[in-house]
Order: structure tokens, then C-alpha cells, then sequence
């Protein structure tokens, strides 16, 4: 970029200052202030037991100690990871073969527009509106089990959320309909920045495009699908509104699907703010780290 | 193009092709099954859908509308508050995006790298891991039960930002900028007159995207709106998940969801093309 010149130019610079107020000013108050006192709040014992307010008093690293050695917050962790990776690694590899087909010149598949807009539409679907319509669809009266039923494929009506792997799996599949549209368009785009001629190349030399695929694309898709996994995570992380709505805020059977914002959310309503502050401090040391290594990928890319 | 079916070791191109097919419209019916489902039912009688599930539409769509008009949810006053949250989300969010996009790629001043950079940082710290904070100083604001908490912090918006200034990069010369000014536009007037017009396009897609997830948000509204007369469409329909359910009548329900979620379809349906390119350009090139 070309270096300003002296003088008059300077007197305009200031203007970028003034262009950035709106910004800074509501950051600072709506979300580094909120951030400041969540932090300051996780040291503190502050909550209610019955109709007395216990707090606030100053603990120190008391609610830190509690949140990690009781043991929940660790199983919901681990419902949380469980569910994401039921959702993501079909995600990713249905993606991929939709990314790839979509992206073949060789193929010159029809409708290409239609199917990309059927598979981005869940995407933009309320995730609360979503999980209601699964809870109806998949209740024990509802129509999947009564279209199971007559098909003859289930004898009697499948309890799908009584049992815990068909609600994770619930959960999961849910979370895979909302994103897999998504994913196959950003790594679309990747493989169309991919330079054709590497794989014409590797087809004259007798290739395969299943060769091609795993010798050529795969590994020059490496960064935009570390990029990929990595926001991913971070928003699994976020899983709320699915399993919220559908269980009922519960988590059940057995808080086998409760996720660690439900966790945070059910403190948030307690007003439980020493213990919630503590678990979202967690939280946002998690996705801060996960966060970095997605801002060196992004910078890396955009400041040349 | 003299490469005929030379590819013997693989798949022929008619196979490959007639698989891609196939597997794709699996993938379709997959995520149109349920709202062929929900639409149909939609039109079924309490009575009908009891007796199990048929493909067929039934005649019942605007009597389960007109018992949910009556019923004790506040379906109607819940779409004016959050058309009203997601219409103000969206023209805020885009103009003020624009705006700090606008003053990092402009101008030269010292803390430009700073902030830059500072906003891609901060840009996937989700709003949950401060929800605690946020909503202890909407309470000490008496911000409570109001549109502003929701309304207001879309101001600051990196991932919007970083669309915008991507866009700015590749659309917007510097050149034109300078020639507003040598025509004697001031700094303010030459953003509004001359960059928005230029910046249309991205800020319809944004636009589209900051109406849609504001529409959509349940976490933060469900904290900050208590009385019946303010909520939102998401926490009215996890309020119905959460009521006693074996007292409403089922086609009601699914016709709340389908009202739910109709606006952001048909808006969708309408744009697709600008929003499934819009997907591609705001993400990082690989």
C-alpha cells in the first residue's frame, strides 16, 4: 500500500479515529465491561440458598476448585465433545464428497444451485423452532415412529428420547443438518482455488480421481480444513438451543445430552454467579486458546 | 478436452456421475423430509393426527391458525418484537460494521494495527462465556425486559466487520476516496454518499445474515425478556416445549413453528443466490 504523503493528509487520519467510535464505545460497555465482571465475579461466593442471599464474599479460587472437582462439569464436557464429533465427522466427510463433486469440472453436475440452496436452507432455520419440530416428530406418539410402525420396519414405537445414544445421536444429527451446508461451501471454495492443472497433471500420469483426491486436494485443503474443524469446535462449544429445547433444559435421559452452556445457563437463572462465573471464565480460556489458533490462520491469510 | 474414458483404473465418469446424483438427492430429501412433514402436518386436524401419519395434506390449516390466534401463546405480539429486535440488529449492525471497516481501511493512524488486530482476536469469543456480566449490567442499566440490550451491542460486530473489510479490500479503491475528496465531500458525507452505495452488496448480505441470527437467538433474549408481552418467537416455542404438552392440540403446534420459521424461508428462498456466494466471500481464502 502506498505511504501517505505530509501535510494535508494527516488532518483526514483523524477521521479513522472518529470512524471508530461506535465500535469501541459499545465493545467497551457491552461486552469488556460484562466480560471485567464475569471475571470479578468468579471470585466471589454470591448465590441463594432458599430465600437468604448467601454473599458476596470474597473466596478467592474457591469457586474455581468447586466447579472443577465436583465432577459435572466434566461429564458435561465430555456430552458436549461426544455430541460435536457425532455431528462433525460426518459433517466433514460429506462435505468433503459434496465440495469435491460440486467442484469437479469433469462431472458437470446439474441443478447445482438447487442442491446447494436445499443444503444451505437448515442453516438458517431457528434452532429452537428445529428441535421443537424434532421433539414432536420424534416423540414416542409421533410421526416418525407411526410411519416406522406402519412400514413394518419397528414393531412397536421407539422411546428415541428415553435412550441415551439415540438422543445424542439426536442431538448430533441435528447439529450435522444445520452445518454441513455450510462446510461444503467454504471448502467449495477451497478446492476451486485449488490450480487444475496439478490434477490434470497426476490424470494424464494415469491417476485416479480417487487418487486425486486423496494425493492432490486433501492435502492442499489441509489449512482451510484445520480452519474449519477449529470453528467448529468453537461453536460446538456453543451447543445450546438443540438440546435445550429439546430435552426440555433436562439434559436427560440420565444429563446424558446436558452441554456445558445448558450447565452455565441453569447457574445464569439460579443467579448462582460465583460458580457461573467461574465455569464461563473456563469457557472463555477454552475458546480464547482455540480462538488464537484460529486469528493466526485468519492473519496470516488476509494481512499480506 | 481429448481425456475420454482413459480413467479405467477408477469409476467411468457416467458411473461417478449417476452416484453424485443419487447421493445427492438423499441429501436432499434429508433436509427437506421434515419440513414436508411439518407443513403437512400443519394442516391436520388434533383428531387426524393422532390416528398416525399420512403424506397427504388435510384441510385444518386455518382452524389450527385461528386456535392458535386465540390460544394463551403471544404469537402475534412475539413476531412484532423480534421483527422489531432483528429489523434494528440488521440496519445497525451493517451501517456501524461498515463504518469501522471503513476507518481501518481509509486511513492511516497509529492504532490502526492495534484494533485491527484486536477485532480479529476478539472476533470468536462467543457472547455466552460474558452472558453473566451482560446481565448483571442490563439489571444495574434497568435495561430489563427491553429491546436496547439486544439491539445496541450489534454495533459491535467483528465477524461483520471482518466482511466488510474484506470487501472493502478487493471493491474499494483508494483512489475514489481521494477524488470525493479533491470535489470537496467531507469525510462523513463521502462514507455515506459514495462508500455505502459501493459497499450494497455486501451489506445486503450482511443484513441478511446479522436479520437471521438476531430472529433466531434464544440464549441471550431468554435472559434479558421476562414479561409475556416482550418475548420473542424462540423462547415462546420453548416455552410450548416446556408447558404441559398432552394439553395443546398438536396441529397448533406445528403450525407455530412453521409461522416461526417462514419469514427467514421465504426471504431465503427469495436470495439464495446472493447468500450462498455470500457464505464463500466472508470466509478466509485457503
Amino acid at each position: 500500500m502506498s505511504k501517505v504523503k505530509r501535510g494535508k493528509v494527516v488532518s483526514y487520519n483523524k477521521w479513522g479515529y472518529i470512524f471508530l467510535i461506535p465500535f469501541v464505545v459499545v465493545y467497551l460497555i457491552f461486552q469488556m465491561i460484562p466480560l471485567l465482571s464475569t471475571i470479578y465475579n468468579s471470585f466471589f461466593e454470591n448465590y441463594r440458598s432458599g430465600l437468604t442471599q448467601i454473599g458476596p464474599n470474597f473466596v478467592g479460587l474457591q469457586n474455581y476448585k468447586t466447579i472443577l472437582t465436583n465432577g459435572d462439569v466434566w461429564v458435561y464436557a465430555q456430552n458436549t465433545i461426544i455430541m460435536w464429533l457425532m455431528g462433525f465427522i460426518p459433517q466433514i466427510i460429506v462435505s468433503l464428497l459434496l465440495g469435491a463433486w460440486f467442484s469437479n469440472p469433469r462431472l458437470r453436475l446439474k441443478f447445482q444451485a438447487f442442491f446447494k440452496t436445499v443444503i444451505y436452507l437448515p442453516n438458517l432455520i431457528m434452532a429452537s423452532a428445529f428441535a421443537m419440530l424434532f421433539f414432536t416428530l420424534f416423540s414416542d406418539i409421533g410421526p416418525i415412529n407411526s410411519i416406522l410402525v406402519q412400514l413394518g420396519i419397528l414393531d412397536e414405537p421407539y422411546k428415541f428420547l428415553s435412550n441415551v445414544w439415540s438422543a445424542r445421536g439426536l442431538v448430533a444429527f441435528m447439529n450435522f443438518l444445520m452445518w454441513f451446508g455450510n462446510t461444503t461451501i467454504l471448502l467449495m471454495a477451497g478446492m476451486m482455488g485449488i490450480d487444475t492443472s496439478l490434477s490434470e497433471a497426476a490424470e494424464v500420469d494415469g491417476a485416479t480421481s480417487t487418487q486425486v483426491f486423496f494425493k492432490i486436494t486433501l492435502p492442499l485443503l489441509k489449512p482451510i480444513l484445520v480452519y474449519v474443524m477449529i470453528t467448529s469446535l468453537i461453536g460446538g462449544l456453543q451447543m445450546f438451543d438443540v438440546p435445550q429445547v429439546l430435552t426440555n433444559a433436562t439434559g436427560d435421559p440420565m444429563r446424558s445430552t446436558m452441554t456445558l452452556i445448558m450447565y452455565l445457563n441453569k447457574h445464569l437463572y439460579s443467579k448462582n454467579y460465583g460458580l457461573g462465573g467461574a465455569l464461563s471464565v473456563v469457557l472463555f480460556i477454552i475458546t480464547g486458546v482455540l480462538s488464537l489458533l484460529v486469528f493466526n490462520f485468519t492473519n496470516k491469510k488476509s494481512v499480506k | 478436452m481429448n481425456r475420454k474414458q482413459e480413467v479405467s483404473k477408477g469409476l467411468n465418469i457416467h458411473a461417478q456421475r449417476t452416484i453424485a446424483y443419487i447421493v445427492l438427492v438423499l441429501i436432499s430429501f434429508l433436509c427437506l423430509f421434515w419440513f414436508y412433514v411439518l407443513i403437512i402436518n400443519a394442516t391436520r386436524s388434533k383428531g387426524e393426527l393422532t390416528q398416525g401419519f399420512s403424506p397427504f395434506p388435510s384441510k385444518y390449516l386455518l382452524q389450527n391458525w385461528k386456535g392458535l390466534l386465540n390460544g394463551t401463546q403471544p404469537i402475534l405480539s412475539g413476531l412484532v418484537n423480534s421483527l422489531t429486535i432483528s429489523v434494528f440488529s440488521a440496519v445497525l449492525c451493517t451501517y456501524f460494521s461498515a463504518m469501522t471497516a471503513y476507518a481501518i481501511h481509509a486511513y492511516n493512524f497509529k492504532m490502526k494495527k492495534f484494533m485491527y488486530t484486536f477485532i480479529l482476536m476478539v472476533m470468536m469469543i462467543p457472547s455466552q462465556v460474558t452472558a453473566l456480566g451482560f446481565v448483571q449490567l442490563v439489571s444495574k442499566m434497568k435495561l430489563e425486559d427491553s429491546f436496547i440490550p439486544l439491539i445496541v451491542p450489534t454495533i459491535a460486530a467483528p465477524v461483520t466487520f471482518f466482511y466488510m473489510k474484506q470487501y472493502m479490500d478487493s471493491t474499494l479503491p483508494l483512489s475514489l476516496i481521494e477524488a470525493a475528496r479533491i470535489d470537496g465531500s467531507g469525510e462523513f458525507r463521502t462514507f455515506n454518499s459514495i462508500v455505502l452505495p459501493v459497499m450494497k452488496p455486501a451489506i445486503a448480505v450482511q443484513a441478511i445474515f446479522t436479520f437471521v441470527s438476531s430472529w433466531n437467538n434464544y440464549f441471550t433474549p431468554a435472559l434479558i425478556l421476562h414479561s409475556d408481552n416482550k418475548k420473542t418467537l424462540p423462547i415462546l416455542i420453548a416455552q410450548l416445549r416446556s408447558a404441559d404438552f398432552l394439553k395443546f392440540d398438536m396441529g397448533q403446534v406445528y403450525v407455530m413453528i412453521a409461522f416461526s420459521i417462514l419469514p427467514v424461508v421465504v426471504v431465503y428462498l427469495l436470495l439464495s443466490k446472493f447468500i450462498v456466494q455470500g457464505v464463500t466471500m466472508g470466509s478466509v481464502k485457503g
